[in-house]
C-alpha cells in the first residue's frame, strides 16, 4: 500500500475535533452514575436507620422507655430490658479505654518522638497495625485458651487478698469482664495509637525546637509542650477508640460470659448489647427478635453519638493546625 | 563623658552547673520515662506475637490436606476439616467486593473530583466516616431484616451484602484519599488540552491513583474476610459444601466461633487451624496492600 500523508488529517475524527454527542452522553451518564453512587451511601445509612426503626417499632410501643431502665431479659415471660447490657457495654469499653488509651498514647509518643531508629520504628508501626488486622474471633479464641488461664491465678489472688475492694468482689470463674476488657483494650490500641501519632506529627517541628532551645529535657518537651499541643487529636483518638469498643461483638460474645447482671466487680461475668445480639438472635422467636431490634437501635444510637463526637474533635484538630475552615 | 554609666559586666557563668548531671532529678526522670516508654512499646507487641505463636503451635499441628478440604465433623467424630468454610468465606468476600468496590470507587470519584464541596458530597463523606465506626453486627441485623426476612432463607447473598455494607465506606474513603493525592498540575495540563472531566478521570486520575486505590481496596477485602458478626444471622452456617448461593453458607470465622465453645478436643483443634488459615489469609492481604502501596512512591 502506498503511504498517503493526507489520509490521517483528512479523517473526520482528528484530535482537534470537538467532543461528539456520544462523548457528551458518555460524560453525563458517567457523572450521573458517580452522583448516584455517592448518594447511595446516604441512602444506605438512612435505610439502615429506618429499617431498624420499623422492625423495632412493635417492641418500642410495647416496652417503651422501661426497655432501657429495666434489668430482666426473660424470653418465657416476654419481659425484655437491657440496662445490664448497656452497663456492661459502657463499663467494659471504659476499662478498655483506660488500658488501651494509656498504651496507645505511650506507643504514639514512642513512635513519633524519635526514641527509635527509623527502621525499628517502621517495624513497631507494622506490628501495631497488624494488631488491628487480626480478626475479632481469633482474639476471642486466644482469650479463651490463653488469656483466661493466665488471668485466673492473678484474679484469684486479688480476690483472696483484696476481696473487700468492690472491683475484686467476685472470683473469676472462666469468662468475665476482665479478659473481655483486656482483649478490647488490645483491639482499640491501634486506633488510639494511629490517631494520636497523627496528632503528634502535625505539630510543627519548630515548636519542639523552641522548647529544646530553652534547655528542656526530652521528657519535659514531651509532657509540657507536645502532649498539650496534641491533646485535641489524642482526645479524638480516644473517643473513636471508645466507639470501636462499644460496637465490638465477637470477642466479647466469646469472653464476657453473657450474664445479664450489673456488677462492679472486674471478674464477674457480664453482657454487652452487641454480644446479646450475637448470642440470642439466631435462636430468637418473633417477639424476642423485635426486642433485639430495639436493642440494636439503642446500640446504633450510642455508637452514633460517640463517633460523631470523635469526628467533630478530629475535625477541630485539623482546623487548628492547618487553618482549614 | 558621664562617669555614672554602669559598667556592663558579662554575666558570671557557673560552668560546672551547666554540665549535664545524670543524677539530677530532671535527668533521672527523663531516663526513667524513656525506659518506661520502651517497656510500653514492647508490651504492646506481646499480644501479636502470642497470638501468632499460639496459632502456629496449636493450629499448625492439625493443618493438613484433610483439614482444608473435608467438611466439619459432628459431635464425637474424629478428623474432618473446614473446606466448605474456606470456600464460603471466599465466595462471600467476592460477592461483597463485586458490590462495594465499583460503587465505592465511583462514589470516591464524585467526592474527590466531580463535586468535592457539594452538599451530597459533604454529607456522604461524613456518613462514610460514621459508617466505618459502625458496629459490624448492626450490618448483620440490617441485612437480616431486609434480605433474610424477605427471601425467607439465610444465604450467601445475604452474607455478601452484609459484608459489602461494611466494605463500602472503607473503600470510598481510601479511594477518595488516593485520588486527592493526584497532583493538581497533572489534571490542569489535561484540562488545558481540552479534555472533558470524564477523560481526565479515566486517563489521568484513575491510573495515577491506582496504587493507592488498590491498597485501600485490598485492606477492605482483608477486613471483610475476618468479619464474623455480620455473618452470624445472614449466612448462618452449614456443615456441607454449598450447592447454590441461596442457602445457608459456612464461613471460617463462624466456624471458629461455633467450635471454640465446644467441649470436644477435635473441634477446638480445628478452630485453631481455621484461625491459622484465616489469619494467614488476612495477613496475606495486608502485606499485599503494603507492597502495592509502596510501589506508589517508587514511580
Amino acid at each position: 500500500m502506498v503511504y498517503d500523508p493526507f489520509k490521517e488529517s483528512s479523517s473526520s475524527r482528528t484530535l482537534s475535533a470537538p467532543p461528539s454527542s456520544a462523548d457528551y452522553l458518555k460524560d453525563s451518564l458517567f457523572r450521573f452514575f458517580a452522583y448516584f453512587c455517592a448518594l447511595s451511601i446516604i441512602i444506605l445509612v438512612a435505610y439502615i436507620v429506618i429499617e431498624l426503626g420499623i422492625q423495632a417499632y412493635p417492641a418500642m410501643e410495647k416496652h417503651g422507655l422501661g426497655f432501657i431502665t429495666g434489668t430482666t431479659w426473660d424470653t418465657n415471660q416476654g419481659i425484655f430490658s437491657v440496662l445490664p447490657e448497656i452497663w456492661g457495654t459502657v463499663y467494659s469499653s471504659l476499662i478498655a479505654l483506660f488500658i488501651g488509651g494509656f498504651f496507645g498514647i505511650g506507643i504514639a509518643i514512642f513512635l513519633t518522638q524519635s526514641f527509635v531508629h527509623a527502621k525499628l520504628e517502621l517495624t513497631f508501626r507494622t506490628i501495631i497495625e497488624l494488631l488491628a488486622a487480626i480478626p475479632s474471633v481469633v482474639y476471642g479464641l486466644w482469650g479463651i485458651y490463653v488469656l483466661i488461664p493466665l488471668l485466673r491465678p492473678v484474679a484469684d489472688w486479688l480476690h483472696e487478698t483484696m476481696g473487700w475492694f468492690p472491683l475484686f468482689g467476685t472470683e473469676l470463674s472462666g469468662p468475665g469482664l476482665a479478659p473481655a476488657a483486656l482483649v478490647l483494650a488490645i483491639m482499640i490500641l491501634p486506633t488510639v495509637a494511629a490517631i494520636s501519632a497523627d496528632a503528634f506529627r502535625r505539630i510543627p517541628y519548630r515548636v519542639k525546637e523552641a522548647a529544646y532551645g530553652m534547655g528542656a529535657t526530652k521528657w519535659e518537651v514531651i509532657l509540657k509542650v507536645m502532649l498539650p499541643t496534641a491533646s485535641s487529636g489524642i482526645l479524638a483518638g480516644l473517643v473513636l477508640g471508645f466507639g470501636r469498643a462499644l460496637g465490638e461483638t465477637m470477642a466479647l460474645a466469646m469472653l464476657i460470659g453473657n450474664v445479664n447482671e450489673i456488677s462492679i466487680s472486674l471478674f464477674a461475668p457480664a453482657n454487652t448489647l452487641a454480644s446479646l445480639l450475637a448470642s440470642t438472635f439466631p435462636e430468637a422467636g418473633q417477639l424476642e427478635i423485635q426486642a433485639l431490634m430495639y436493642a440494636a437501635l439503642v446500640l446504633l444510637a450510642i455508637t452514633f453519638i460517640v463517633n460523631v463526637a470523635g469526628l467533630a474533635v478530629q475535625q477541630y484538630t485539623m482546623r487548628k493546625f492547618e487553618g482549614k475552615k | 563623658m558621664n562617669d555614672d554609666t554602669p559598667e556592663i559586666l558579662p554575666p558570671k557563668l557557673d560552668l560546672p552547673a551547666l554540665d549535664k548531671n545524670v543524677f539530677e532529678f530532671r535527668a533521672l526522670k527523663n531516663s526513667f520515662l524513656t525506659v518506661f516508654v520502651w517497656v510500653i512499646g514492647i508490651l504492646a507487641s506481646v499480644p501479636l506475637f502470642s497470638v501468632i505463636f499460639m496459632l502456629i503451635v496449636e493450629g499448625g499441628s492439625r493443618l493438613d490436606l484433610e483439614a482444608v478440604t473435608a467438611i466439619p465433623p459432628a459431635g464425637f467424630e474424629t478428623g474432618g476439616g473446614f473446606g466448605n468454610a474456606i470456600l464460603g468465606t471466599l465466595i462471600m468476600v467476592a460477592i461483597a467486593s463485586a458490590i462495594s468496590i465499583p460503587i465505592g470507587i465511583f462514589a470516591a470519584l464524585y467526592l474527590s473530583i466531580l463535586e468535592p464541596s457539594s452538599k451530597v458530597a459533604t454529607i456522604s463523606r461524613f456518613l462514610s466516616k460514621v459508617l466505618t465506626g459502625f458496629p459490624s453486627i448492626l450490618a448483620g441485623v440490617f441485612v437480616y431484616a431486609v434480605i433474610v426476612i424477605t427471601t425467607g432463607t439465610y444465604s450467601a447473598w445475604a452474607g455478601g451484602v452484609a459484608l459489602a455494607v461494611l466494605m463500602l465506606p472503607t473503600v470510598t474513603l481510601a479511594a477518595e484519599e488516593a485520588m486527592r493525592q493526584v497532583p493538581q498540575k497533572m489534571k490542569d495540563a489535561a484540562y488545558g488540552m481540552g479534555c472533558t472531566k470524564t477523560q481526565v478521570i479515566f486517563k489521568i486520575v484513575l491510573p495515577t491513583a491506582l496504587p493507592g486505590i488498590l491498597t485501600g481496596v485490598i485492606l477492605a477485602v482483608a477486613g471483610a474476610a475476618g468479619e464474623s458478626a455480620p455473618l452470624l444471622f445472614t449466612a448462618l452456617f452449614s456443615n456441607y459444601y454449598m450447592s447454590e448461593l441461596a442457602e445457608p453458607t459456612a464461613s471460617l470465622s463462624i466456624l471458629i466461633y461455633n467450635f471454640s465453645g465446644m467441649p470436644f478436643e477435635n473441634q477446638i483443634e480445628l478452630a485453631w487451624s481455621a484461625s491459622l488459615v484465616l489469619v494467614f489469609l488476612v495477613l496475606f492481604f495486608n502485606i499485599l496492600a503494603r507492597v502495592v502501596g509502596r510501589s506508589k512512591f517508587r514511580d
